[in-house]
């Protein structure tokens, strides 16, 4: 989230849309109800089913699964061509006055430097005019036909009402109406707040779901304001944590990414990362990127981190391709993977098509399952009848099973949707054989170094100086591993500005990133955790609801990274001359008595920069304003265009009728084998929809009593129209089949799910909730993924589970 | 339970004085429709505080689960699809359970001394250590609320954790609802919190919104905002205008004197037996073992 959930309680309308706050996050959504209650706020639910959400909403409006970016491209259209944005903002806070290369191009639905036998864009032509003086060329009268604003008015132009309900379904009159209500929050006083979630992230154009809600935000002045951005809610407990230490596999902690095969010189590869700034008198605080990269490798390998050796440099893998959860599962079915170990992941259950992850498995020659629970991944093995219907005798993999805690079974640190990472004491011990999870690794690593240590290896050494300096090596604390991710000084830091100035004495706990160096004097696991644990102690545990300015901003409550800031992009919420957009909600200002930024938040701008210096809010871009045009961040082009999922009732694009190759994103990455894989509109006529049910939790409380009394069998949701098409009542059993395997589930039939007109047809959506499993005390059911299809987004690579076919029967 | 603080204001079968010596306090739990999001957490808690587990049962083909009440829940989620106005879907969730109701039909109709009770702050609660099985009170409930165990054949329902309340503490739903849907205080303190909620959905267009507290029981310790307080049936059924059986008042107010007058005339016969006839007299060899 830009802003964090406490927030949420100050906007004026809310939109939920690509997520389901009430029933997946339902304490979050208090905030919601905070805002409705307390500032007449107005919610709108935009959703294929009228959810949870929809029930407390002020308005609904319908929506085909995987057309998102149709119906914001319209709300985008809607905006520019009756004038309804924040001229100061637009103007002064984005990207809309660069000039773009006159070498970008967007023709029948692909942008320049399309490749169709790679599947992929050479990017060179999306970016800036770059001007003699080395800073990107702008028009801020806006009138220039290259200026982004003119592409991205002309980009959208084609995204008309009328295209929106032929793509969505959405009818006119509903999308209007949401328009109308949107564009209601381009007041400089009045703000929006967007929250979405996995009904966004999974698709295959995903990133680019999002990235347009984010356009729509900049558009009307959102972002940066309290109770305005872009607000992921994320899908589990500390996955917000697992991103920003960098558990992904082409990134290292807090955002930095892993050298790819082409940069073995540590120099270039750190140019590349240190942006120096596009227009002048702007901050692009990526500059500090070797800061940030030295202080890991120090807090990984200590003393043999030198600027010799590149701080280790050369014992960071340089990637070929990414290793994303499908690139595995396909090296695993083609045989190329030993060993895989589950810490916490139930991939027969979390990954997409089942019967592809369980023949992947079974090629495995071992599988660790780390886990407080008893996955169907630990038992993909094991027949259980119709649920998984496999032949233990063809199977050679050796399972091993490690039981471990749950989180109430642990102290540590759990960081929520807001960046707020709160410390948690446990409640309760574990049972049994159970052991935490860094007990089992770090059980596991100092086996495999006594071995490297004994045996020697190939390639020893980042595992003989791996930093392990735990009072108790075989049970690292949470306290300890707290402490190196916000880092410490090695050596006295001192201030640039007046070097005899000891900023923290060597040993002692940095107050924050701002203290990293890239002379090998710090050590920092994480920089964006910087200052989580200073000399102050654990902020993390810090318990201080106070809220001196109102505005729900409790600067004392736990830790907020980075800087314990509350809101990103928070100096976007004043005028450029530091006053506040709306005084009431104010959140930050410039106080020129003191010559600094000060209010109810920590600013996100540096401290002290007048507003007559010119330096523009969004301080971690080279631009030092947002983005509208992606330049070559994304790999389906600069602005997004809707594309259709890759398993879609209809024959073409509406958009670009005529081009084959854009029906789908002609930047998402397909397994050679998976296209046979994918069903189409004549045997699988629905678009099916998976889902999570406010009763449970994941794969997890099936396994738990009151949430199986609560939600105890599985079932799929049918619209009224095709239960009576297929002669199904409330209560059936049904089949629901797509091209890689069926389910059977009771039907729930329901007003809630509309049959839409998609493209002067009738389409009919199943909504599929995806909870029940073979293992657990609910009643035993399908793992719902059996009929996903295996594609994800171009960029994240997350797969598309949000958007396929099927076709359903009763059994 | 006896419980000190929670004094009783009537007790069924039962003409004993009420306990005076405090001021009432009358309570209310308000359930406000209007932002439930069906989440089932108060289900949860109910089942958690009152140590209750009832079975993993099935999907019919709706989202109500448990499928009902029973003597295990105590309260459940009813999820009602309506289209008021043409084109406009809306998903009524009602938290159903017992509504504590000023004029409990249950305890009027209970023949078991004390198994029924009422407190002065307006909670009704069943003891089932009195409770006979014999179920009149679920005829007497105009909500049909209570539930006849199978297990042990005696009747149960929500406490409005009286056990919680009488010691300072919220009941456990409204503890652990998200949103807010659910509060607790004291009556008067309910009614003007609905009153603002009222104004609220009448501002966003529910021209009918109401609290609903029925008249034809006395009004109730739990009570409703509705957005659409003129057809309380739209969710799930809600009574319209809630009356205690006829049958209890058959058996309270024509039954039950024709009872007693009925054992009164016995007692009658026996004396006069008595008079005219004299004492049974025993013979004194049957007295000796």
């Amino acid at each position: 989230m830009t802003n964090h959930w406490v927030d949420i309680k100050n906007t004026d309308l809310v939109l939920i849309m690509g997520g389901n706050a009430a029933e997946a996050h339902p304490c979050g959504f208090k905030w919601v109800t905070e805002a409705k209650a307390h500032r007449k706020a107005r919610l709108i639910v935009v959703d294929p089913r009228f959810t949870r959400s929809a029930a407390v909403s002020d308005y609904y409006a319908p929506i085909r699964a995987g057309t998102d970016i149709a119906f914001l491209g319209g709300v985008i259209n809607y905006l520019l061509t009756h004038d309804r944005i924040h001229h100061e903002y637009v103007k002064n806070y984005t990207d809309s006055s660069f000039l773009v290369k006159d070498e970008f191009a967007f023709e029948n639905g692909l942008f320049s430097g399309y490749n169709p036998e790679k599947r992929s864009y050479d990017r060179s032509s999306w970016g800036y005019q770059i001007g003699e003086d080395g800073y990107a060329r702008v028009d801020p009268t806006l009138q220039h036909p290259r200026c982004v604003f003119q592409l991205m008015k002309a980009h959208y132009s084609r995204y008309t009402p009328e295209m929106v309900a032929t793509i969505c379904g959405t009818p006119q009159a509903a999308f209007l109406k949401v328009c109308e209500t949107i564009a209601e929050t381009a007041a400089a006083n009045k703000t929006m707040t967007i929250m979405y979630a996995l009904g966004w992230t999974q698709h295959s154009v995903g990133s680019q779901m999002i990235r347009t809600g984010a356009m729509v935000q900049l558009l009307l002045g959102n972002i940066g304001a309290p109770g305005g951005g872009m607000n992921a809610l994320r899908g589990h407990s500390n996955i917000q944590g697992l991103t920003d230490l960098g558990l992904l596999s082409d990134l290292l902690p807090g955002y930095l990414t892993l050298p790819r095969d082409a940069e073995q010189g540590f120099d270039a590869y750190i140019g590349k990362r240190a942006s120096k700034p596009l227009r002048p008198g702007q901050l692009s605080y990526w500059q500090n990127y070797n800061r940030f990269h030295v202080s890991l490798m120090k807090a990984w390998f200590g003393d043999a981190a030198t600027a010799e050796n590149n701080w280790c440099y050369d014992w960071l893998p340089k990637m070929d391709k990414g290793y994303d959860l499908l690139q595995v599962f396909e090296d695993m079915g083609q045989g190329k993977v030993n060993g895989y170990v589950c810490q916490g992941f139930n991939p027969l259950g979390s990954a997409p098509c089942k019967v592809k992850v369980s023949n992947s498995l079974s090629k495995l020659k071992f599988l660790v399952i780390i886990d407080p629970l008893a996955t169907e991944t630990s038992e993909f093995w094991q027949n259980h009848g119709e649920y998984n219907d496999v032949d233990p005798t063809k199977i050679q993999t050796e399972v091993f099973r490690l039981p471990s805690t749950c989180f109430a079974e642990e102290d540590g640190s759990l960081i929520n949707s807001g960046r707020w990472m709160q410390w948690h004491w446990k409640g309760a011990e574990p049972p049994g054989d159970a052991l935490a999870d860094q007990q089992i690794m770090a059980g596991i690593f100092l086996r495999i170094r006594a071995l490297y240590q004994k045996e020697g290896g190939a390639f020893p050494d980042p595992v003989l100086n791996l930093t392990w300096k735990h009072k108790v090596p075989s049970f690292p604390s949470p306290e300890e591993l707290a402490r190196e991710f916000s880092g410490k000084a090695l050596k006295d830091v001192t201030d640039p500005k007046d070097p005899a100035r000891v900023l923290v004495k060597a040993g002692e706990q940095l107050n924050g990133f701002g203290e990293l160096r890239d002379d090998g004097s710090t050590a920092c696991g994480c920089w964006i955790f910087a200052g989580a644990w200073s000399e102050k102690g654990n902020l993390m545990a810090r318990r201080d609801n106070a809220d001196p300015f109102g505005i729900g901003q409790t600067l004392n409550w736990a830790f907020a990274w980075p800087a314990n800031r509350r809101i990103l992009y928070n100096r976007a919420s004043c005028d450029p001359s530091g006053k506040p957009y709306d005084p009431t909600r104010k959140l930050i200002a410039w106080d020129a008595g003191v010559g600094k930024w000060t209010g109810a938040d920590v600013p996100d701008f540096v401290a002290d920069s007048a507003p007559e210096n010119g330096m523009n809010p969004f301080i971690m871009n080279p631009e030092g304003v947002a983005r509208f045009f992606a330049v070559d961040k994304m790999a389906e082009g600069p602005f997004p265009e809707h594309y259709e999922p890759f398993e879609t009732p209809l024959a073409a694009n509406p958009l670009s009728p005529g081009n084959p190759l854009v029906r789908s994103s002609p930047a998402a990455r397909v397994f050679k084998d998976d296209w046979a894989t994918f069903g189409k509109a004549d045997k699988f006529p629905f678009v099916a929809t998976t889902y999570r049910l406010t009763e449970h939790f994941h794969f997890w409380t099936k396994h738990a009593r009151l949430n199986a009394i609560t939600q105890p069998e599985q079932f799929v949701e049918i619209g009224e129209e095709l239960a009576k098409e297929k002669g199904i009542k409330a209560g059936d059993h049904v089949r629901v089949k797509s091209n890689r395997g069926h389910i059977v589930a009771v039907a729930v039939v329901t007003k809630r799910i509309m049959s839409l007109n998609v493209n002067g047809k009738r389409t009919h959506t199943v909504g599929i909730p995806l909870h029940w499993g073979f293992m657990g005390l609910a009643k035993n059911g399908y793992l719902t993924n059996t009929l996903t299809p295996f594609v994800g987004d171009g960029n994240t690579q997350t797969p598309e589970f949000k958007a396929f076919l099927v076709d359903v029967e009763k059994v | 339970m006896a419980l000190q603080s929670l004094d009783i204001k009537a007790r069924s079968a039962t003409t004993t004085p009420p306990p005076r010596v405090r001021d009432p306090i009358h309570v209310a739990k308000l359930i406000d429709i209007s932002k439930c999001i069906g989440c089932k957490a108060c289900q949860v808690a109910c089942m958690e505080w009152n140590d209750l587990r009832d079975e993993v049962g099935t999907n019919t083909g709706i989202y109500d689960n448990p499928r009902d009440l029973t003597a295990q829940s105590w309260t459940v989620m009813r999820f009602s699809e309506v289209e008021v106005e043409q084109g406009r879907l809306e998903w009524l969730i009602r938290k159903d359970g017992c509504m504590h109701c000023e004029d409990p039909g249950c305890l009027k109709a209970c023949p078991a001394p004390g198994a029924i009770v009422q407190s002065v702050n307006g909670i009704v609660d069943f003891h089932q250590e009195h409770c006979i099985g014999c179920g009149y009170c679920i005829t007497g409930c105009p909500f049909d609320i209570p539930r006849l165990s199978k297990k042990d054949s005696k009747v149960y329902k929500c406490t409005l954790c009286s056990d919680r309340v009488a010691v300072g503490m919220e009941p456990a739903c409204i503890k652990t609802c998200p949103t807010g849907a659910l509060v607790f205080g004291t009556k008067g303190d309910m009614i003007r919190h609905a009153e603002g909620r009222i104004a609220d959905l009448k501002e966003r267009g529910y021209a009918n919104a109401a609290l609903y507290n029925p008249e034809g029981v006395g009004g109730t310790h739990v009570m409703y905002v509705l957005q659409h307080g003129d057809q309380p049936e739209l969710y799930a059924n809600l009574p319209k205008d809630p009356h205690i059986s006829p049958l209890v008042s058959l058996w309270k107010g024509i039954a039950k004197p024709l009872m007693s007058l009925g054992i009164g005339l016995a007692v009658f016969a026996g004396f006069f037996h008595f008079v005219t006839a004299g004492p049974k007299e025993v013979e004194e060899e049957e007295e000796r073992p």
